[in-house]
């Protein structure tokens, strides 16, 4: 990847971890870590891997993103505000009655979402069913699904795993938020899911790890996915929980969902009273 | 008299005759493939076809996610496995997210019969019931599936079929035309009505006619599809008999007896009795002794009818 390109990525993470710690600090309240660890995935997905156009969301061509870790959605929706999938001022209803943008993903509300997550351990076989279909239909779209750590605790996460791998889905790819954190402690003190791209070998797939900040990384490891035909493809993404707020890194275990003061926000995000 | 076919011969040529048109008709099993026979269906439609193996919840979602990319996809398992092990992926991914999946439970209540209490649901359709939009049907034998399952396609959100699997009694004459939507009378009556699902509709039938001997006019009506319940034929009738009773081959909870006390007390309030599974678990055993075991034979229907109809002012 040129530099030009690092560099517009790593600037778009940027303006993107702006507006989800808007979103939540004009809340008060919400899931920052989780958010804020799966950034420069996002990107590289929707600014330059994926095959997707804000303007056709419902084009059955198009490539599936299925944000199976569901309480992320807060960095979901400022992907899709700054896409253009939605206005931009839609970032301040996050979570008001009546809203299009609840806490967890909703695809029957929020325009640009592919599958409704939330209930932890779904999503990654609602992705198998999306890939199952473009091979039915002879479709070249893709398929990503975006797994957390704590959720692969889940034993579905496994059936739909073994599924894939055995299926060889070429037309899916996996990306495990590796942020080492849930919400009761560290997930290597709770239930360690590690080795977890061995574990991705062991269930047919075929698996790489990665600095999951490192957007030429990311970009790789998806041109890699793609050329690997007959093969189902986990990256395991090494992430920091809050990644890139100094404020929520420092609270630990605690980033995943908390208070936002605004002046935290507002200096955060550089922004003035409205 | 008995059917002479199985149910799910039925289910699986309906599938094929589908299929052949309608190219989003997709079938996901759950290494039952062999009980329910959809093999044929594999066969002609390989691409179409997916064993996940005995992994109910990745099941429903890998049906789920087929249905997001138009698929109209029908998963089956035992009734057990098909609703109750896989509940929240059923609520969420499915019937929360607006998917077009159908989901067939096989072998329900004592249908069930030596797999036993491991494998006799009593509480799938209550279950279902309970997640919201949710269609929840009870086929009474080949000639009704036969009529609904281009219905059940057709219809576009979450569909429950229960399913018995096997030879059931003949209720209805081949050709015979439902209406997803609607009851069936199948007999009219005066003096009380009995609402009858599954298994249990060839058996209101036959206590309707020893209700006439003993001097009592019973209206025999075939609620298949449970919910949404066919509200005006349950309070035309009732507001006629002025009492019913309600025979179901499910726990007294949350069935059928429930959905109907649900319409008479707000609409029509009569005497209702129920012939159904008081709250109790399954346990192994062939059709007539658990029919004994559970008084669920004609003539718990009957002492049930004339206890409804002595209950009336």
């Amino acid at each position: 990847m040129d530099k030009q390109k690092v560099k517009f990525l790593n600037d778009k993470a940027d303006d993107i971890r702006k507006l989800i710690i808007e979103m939540i600090g004009r809340l008060g309240v919400g899931h920052v870590g989780g958010s804020l660890s799966i950034v420069e995935l996002l990107t590289v997905l929707y600014y330059d891997k994926a095959k997707i156009d804000p303007s056709a969301p419902n084009d059955p061509d198009r490539d599936r993103i299925v944000l199976s870790k569901g309480h992320a959605g807060p960095a979901l929706y400022s992907v899709l505000a700054d896409k253009g999938y939605f206005p931009l001022e839609k970032i301040r209803t996050l979570n008001q009655p009546g809203t299009d943008l609840p806490s967890h993903c909703d695809m029957n509300k929020t325009v640009g979402v592919d599958m409704t997550a939330g209930s932890l351990g779904q999503g990654l076989s609602c992705a198998v069913g999306m890939a199952l279909a473009g091979k039915i239909d002879k479709k070249d779209y893709h398929v990503y699904a975006i797994i957390g750590d704590g959720e692969s605790q889940e034993g579905q996460i496994w059936e739909a795993m073994m599924y894939a791998g055995n299926m060889g889905l070429d037309n899916l790819t996996i990306f495990l938020d590796n942020n080492k954190m849930q919400i009761d402690d560290y997930t290597a003190n709770i239930n360690s899911v590690e080795p977890f791209d061995k574990k991705c070998e062991a269930f047919n797939l075929r698996a790489e790890r990665i600095d999951g900040h490192d957007v030429a990384a990311i970009a790789g490891a998806i041109d890699r996915a793609h050329a690997a035909k007959g093969k189902c493809t986990c990256v395991v993404l090494d992430t920091i929980k809050g990644y890139g707020v100094p404020f929520a890194v420092s609270k630990g275990v605690g980033s995943h969902s908390f208070s936002i003061s605004e002046a935290e926000w507002r200096e955060f995000c550089n922004k003035e009273a409205d | 008299m008995q059917d002479t076919k199985e149910m799910r011969e039925v289910y699986c040529e309906s599938l094929i005759e589908m299929a052949k048109t309608n190219k989003d008709i997709v079938v996901v099993e759950a290494d039952l493939m062999n009980c329910i026979k959809t093999g044929p269906f594999k066969k002609a439609y390989p691409d179409r076809f997916f064993d996940v193996g005995v992994a109910e919840a990745n099941m429903i979602g890998i049906s789920a996610g087929l249905a997001t990319c138009g698929k109209i996809t029908f998963c089956s398992s035992f009734a057990t496995f098909a609703t109750r092990r896989c509940f929240d992926q059923i609520f969420i991914s499915v019937a929360y997210s607006k998917q077009n999946v159908k989901i067939v439970g096989t072998d329900p209540g004592i249908c069930a019969e030596i797999n036993g209490g491991t494998h006799m649901p009593f509480e799938d359709m209550g279950i279902m019931r309970c997640v919201p939009d949710m269609v929840c049907v009870e086929p009474t034998d080949c000639a009704m599936l036969k009529s609904l399952m281009p219905q059940i396609a057709a219809y576009k959100g979450a569909v429950y079929i229960r399913l018995f699997r096997k030879k059931t009694e003949k209720v209805f004459e081949d050709g015979a035309q439902f209406d997803l939507f609607k009851a069936f009378t199948i007999k009219q009556g005066h003096d009380v009505t009995i609402v009858a699902s599954g298994i249990m509709v060839d058996r209101a039938v036959k206590a309707a006619a020893l209700l006439k001997d003993k001097g009592v006019d019973a209206e025999v009506i075939n609620v298949y599809t449970w919910k949404p319940i066919d509200e005006e034929t349950i309070v035309r009738s009732l507001t006629k008999t002025g009492a019913v009773v309600v025979a179901e081959n499910h726990n007294v909870f949350n069935g059928l007896t429930s959905a109907v006390s649900e319409v008479a007390a707000r609409r029509c309030p009569v005497p209702v009795e129920s012939v159904s599974v008081k709250d109790q678990f399954g346990e192994v055993g062939k059709m007539p002794y658990l029919s004994d075991r559970y008084g669920l034979n004609v003539g718990n229907i009957v002492d049930a009818a004339i206890k409804a109809v002595s209950r009336k002012r």
